[in-house]
């Protein structure tokens, strides 16, 4: 892929070669869950069980519809268009390996592997100043927290009684939890935090997402987090499910503190890309109600969140990197002047306040049972349901200025009807996720509980 | 197969309805759909109250225990007829309203009618909760699209009002469902639960439950949306809220909430009792200071629904049966009232009551008509409200849930009082004595208008006059609803 823009100088070229190469993995991966192995044998350092596998079918998917719908406009941001497509491609690898990774240096190697690809991407806007300043904040964080990883990582290799990486043996049936054990799981806990974008570790987001390029924007804000969210459950699942006592109340402060942060903080803002920014927090707020719960419904209901929320969210980002203002009031009017566009937005919009018969209901809905089954923090579901409703207001207001304003909102140029077909086909698949999410989640029933 | 065709037929219409470009088009479907739908409640009226044709049931969501059920009793008759009533007077009332690509509009309404029939035939608590939200969606376009100048802030406070109150409720319904040996939504499983929770937790579900409604009804202090909600709609929209949607709120407690945490149903009786009675006071003295039309209907629209709720919460047989009937009539008489207010305001352009007056020389059919439906509303015997609100008050005077049922019926007789005063004060002035610069050039309503006028009228009279067929239609409930109280053996 890297290379092949040596081979052409043709763009469509460049763009068609990734759209093969995505719908490619789409497909080994689909086999793979069918039950068509290659054995490699990997020293049991990765296990494909149906989780990771459904993990890597929805990051893989989204980014194929993220090509698809924006693959032209990734050309406006420089001259390296095959590099582009080649780092996005190395990203792809980092998250493979993330959602099935059984021991903890895979599990950085993953990360490092999706972080710095992404580091140059954020930067790869050359002559923009905020793109610029964007990729060095987020080198300088990301790096701070890989280095906080690797410490957490290190003490777990110490606590653990047979001095061993692998995430199922690091419990390892000891009755109460050493001082080591426990710093290393909150150090790992802080800079998994600190990926996905939960409060108080958030601070780097609204300036990267906002500096970089929309489109990459788009792919950071769904396809990475989401998959790190798997690798998140995973992680806590596998390595630290028998001591839950002892961290939920530090991810149910932090989810509280996420949902607090990202959807007071999002009603303020003028520019809709910031909004989103900040949305995706919040958003991540609502998924680390699943990390708090662990249990089988918590882990369907994060395999139906990634799902509505990357739909959701790459739609919208694809309509608002056409558009000409990011502004609220550059949406004004929108709906006399492209009407399918604001409709599939609408729709878009409605699944991620979870309003019923999108997905994003579904997703929300499985998120607050989760915790309810658990039986314990009630609060925070509440509190959780509270924010949802503040997450009303602004999203709403992008509706409000489409159809109940009148302006000039308008795209840059005229979409094409393939454009708006994809669009409509994401707002289908939407609404299919809201009316039957078993679709998708009849996959995982079978294979979770043996997990 | 009769409630899902009550839920389908507009649904589809509805969605159809938004690729008619023309006005008269989308009119005449619209007005064609609602009475196909009158038609199959009236069948369905017409059969045995357990034929199998009332119900229906089918898988939808296995793993989360949610079935696709839906079922037509004596509660949800009553309301489905309501509704089924009020859309096509609706349509017939508001034909000459201009609405800008009224195509859309009239697929809203129906929208919102799929959405509204839902909610009162559903019989699945997670099915419940997807209609509730469902009718809300279509009203919030509608209202933010053809409103009043204020209409995006009012509407978008109502629907985040709206919204909270029942996500709240979803959390209540989720705990209850996680509570449910079989992890089943259906309404059976939830009757069920109601000696399985401990009084303790019936305490706090209930708030939960409890909030989403009392937003809806709306009683005070959660009222504040409702006013500039109702002023700032289109007039046809006021009506799908105030006379059917508030009803939600009221059918709510009746069939998900009574029976369900009857503890915490008494436990709270006197505190939600009071604020009910404190809302009517509030808000029939509130009605009396308005000038305008819209506003000083909305109050009152407050004050009757307090009543119904307090009533609810009294549990007693004949105010059980008071509150069914009464969400009937103050469906119909509102309806009267709004369908005034919107003649007076096409032909005036105004709806401030000093500008208006000596409306009777000029249009007589309309104050006479209109005489009626106020006098219904101020429950005058030989009208429906009467036979409503005597027995809401009987239900009140012999509760045996509360030591303040003296109190708190003379409080809330008060409220009718001042329902009095409003609205003679209105009619007053609107209508008798001088005729002013404005009004001197009015003319009577037209045919169509008066039609749908004395169709009210004749169900008020009727329903005053020989309630026994609602009666027996609401008996069933009400018994069923005592004893799972725990009020009869």
């Amino acid at each position: 892929m890297m290379f092949s823009g040596i081979f052409t100088k043709s763009k469509t070229a460049i763009r068609n070669t990734a759209v093969l190469g995505l719908a490619l993995l789409v497909i080994v991966n689909y086999a793979d869950m069918a039950g068509y192995h290659v054995e490699i044998d990997t020293h049991k350092m990765l296990f494909f069980d149906t989780f990771g596998l459904l993990g890597n079918a929805i990051a893989f998917v989204s980014t194929l519809l993220l090509v698809l719908l924006s693959g032209r406009d990734m050309e406006k941001i420089g001259n390296n268009l095959a590099e582009y497509f080649a780092l996005i491609f190395f990203v792809l690898c980092g998250v493979a390996i993330v959602t099935t990774f059984n021991t903890l240096l895979m599990l950085f190697l993953g990360i490092e592997i999706i972080s710095i690809p992404l580091y140059i991407l954020t930067g790869s806007d050359k002559r923009n100043l905020k793109s610029n300043e964007a990729a060095l904040k987020y080198f300088l964080m990301g790096s701070f927290s890989t280095g906080l990883m690797l410490l957490g990582i290190a003490f777990l290799y110490g606590a653990s009684t047979t001095g061993t990486f692998f995430i199922d043996d690091i419990w390892n049936q000891r009755p109460q939890v050493a001082p080591v054990f426990m710093a290393g799981l909150l150090l790992l806990l802080v800079s998994m935090a600190f990926k996905v974008s939960a409060a108080p570790f958030h601070f780097w987001t609204p300036d990267v997402y906002d500096g970089a390029p929309t489109v990459f924007t788009s792919f950071m804000a769904t396809i990475v987090k989401v998959s790190i969210f798997v690798g998140f459950i995973r992680l806590f699942d596998e390595a630290f499910g028998s001591a839950q006592q002892t961290w939920q109340i530090f991810v149910a402060l932090i989810a509280a503190a996420t949902l607090f942060v990202g959807n007071i903080t999002a009603v303020f803002q003028q520019s809709v890309k910031r909004m989103l920014a900040y949305s995706s927090i919040a958003q991540a707020g609502f998924m680390l109600l699943a990390l708090l719960a662990l249990n089988g419904i918590a882990k369907e209901g994060i395999i139906l969140y990634a799902a509505a929320y990357s739909l959701a969210t790459i739609g919208i980002f694809a309509i608002l990197i056409r558009m000409k203002d990011y502004t609220f009031e550059g949406f004004n009017g929108l709906a006399r002047k492209q009407p399918v566009l604001a409709a599939t937005c609408t729709i878009f919009l409605l699944s991620l306040a979870g309003i019923p018969l999108t997905g994003g209901f579904f997703a929300k809905y499985y998120m607050l049972t989760s915790v309810i089954a658990s039986g314990h923090y009630l609060w925070l579901v509440v509190f959780a349901v509270l924010c949802a409703a503040v997450s009303v207001y602004y999203y709403f207001r992008v509706i409000q200025a489409m159809y109940f304003k009148d302006g000039e909102g308008t795209t840059e140029r005229e979409p094409s009807s393939g454009f708006k077909g994809l669009l409509v086909v994401l707002a289908a698949l939407v609404i299919l996720l809201g009316v039957f999410p078993q679709a998708l989640l009849n996959q995982l029933s079978h294979f979770i509980y043996t997990w | 197969m009769v409630a899902v065709l009550l839920i389908l037929i507009p649904l589809v219409t509805g969605l159809a309805g938004f690729f008619f470009k023309s006005e008269g088009l989308a009119k005449g479907w619209a007005l064609l759909s609602s009475l196909a739908t009158l038609v199959v409640v009236l069948i369905g009226l017409g059969m045995a109250r357990d034929s199998a044709a009332l119900h229906f049931d089918c898988a939808w969501l296995p793993e989360l225990g949610s079935r696709f059920s839906v079922a037509l009793d004596g509660l949800s008759l009553i309301l489905t007829l309501l509704t089924a009533i009020v859309f096509p007077l609706i349509f017939i009332s508001t034909w000459r309203d201009k609405y800008s690509k009224p195509w859309n509009f009239y697929a809203l309404m129906l929208l919102s009618q799929a959405g509204l029939l839902g909610v009162f035939v559903a019989t699945d608590a997670l099915l419940f909760y997807f209609f509730w939200e469902l009718a809300l969606i279509p009203v919030y376009f509608l209202a933010s699209q053809w409103g009043g100048e204020r209409r995006i802030q009012a509407t978008f406070k109502f629907f985040v009002y709206t919204f909270v109150g029942s996500l709240l409720m979803l959390i209540g319904i989720i705990w209850i469902y996680s509570h449910t040996p079989d992890h089943s939504f259906s309404i059976k499983s939830f009757y069920a639960m109601h000696n399985k929770i401990s009084g303790k937790d019936q305490t706090w579900i209930f708030w939960l439950m409890f909030l989403a409604f009392a937003i809806k009804m709306p009683i005070w202090p959660l009222h504040t949306w409702q006013p500039d909600a109702y002023e700032q709609s289109p007039t046809a929209v006021t009506m799908v809220l105030s006379a059917v949607m508030v009803k939600m709120g009221v059918f709510g407690l009746i069939r998900w909430l009574a029976p369900v945490v009857p503890v915490g149903f008494w436990a709270w009786g006197d505190t939600v009792s009071t604020c009910c009675i404190i809302g009517m006071i509030y808000a029939s003295l509130v009605a009396i200071k308005q000038d305008d039309l819209k506003r000083l209907v909305a109050y009152s629209s407050i004050a009757h629904m307090g009543l119904m709720a307090l009533a609810v919460f009294a549990t007693d047989a004949n105010g059980m049966q008071g509150v069914m009937i009464q969400m009937f009539n103050h469906g119909i008489n509102i309806l009267g009232m709004w369908i005034v207010v919107d003649l007076i305001e096409r032909q005036f352009g105004t709806r401030k009551i000093s500008e208006l007056g000596g409306l009777a020389s000029k249009a007589p059919g309309l104050a006479i008509l209109l005489m009626i439906v106020a006098l219904a509303n101020i429950a005058l015997p030989l009208t429906n409200g009467f036979v409503g609100e005597f027995l809401l008050f009987s239900g009140v005077f012999s509760s045996a849930a509360t030591h303040y049922n003296v109190v708190f019926t003379c409080v809330a007789l008060l409220s009718v009082i001042l329902a009095a005063v409003y609205t003679l004060n209105m009619i007053g002035k609107v209508f008798f004595g001088n005729t002013n610069a404005l009004t001197s050039r009015g003319v009577d309503i037209k045919f169509n208008e008066k039609m749908v006028l004395a169709a009210i009228v004749v169900i008020i009279v009727f329903v005053g006059v020989y309630p026994k067929p609602v009666l027996e239609l609401t008996k069933e409930t009400a018994n069923f609803l005592l004893t799972s109280m725990n009020y009869k053996p």
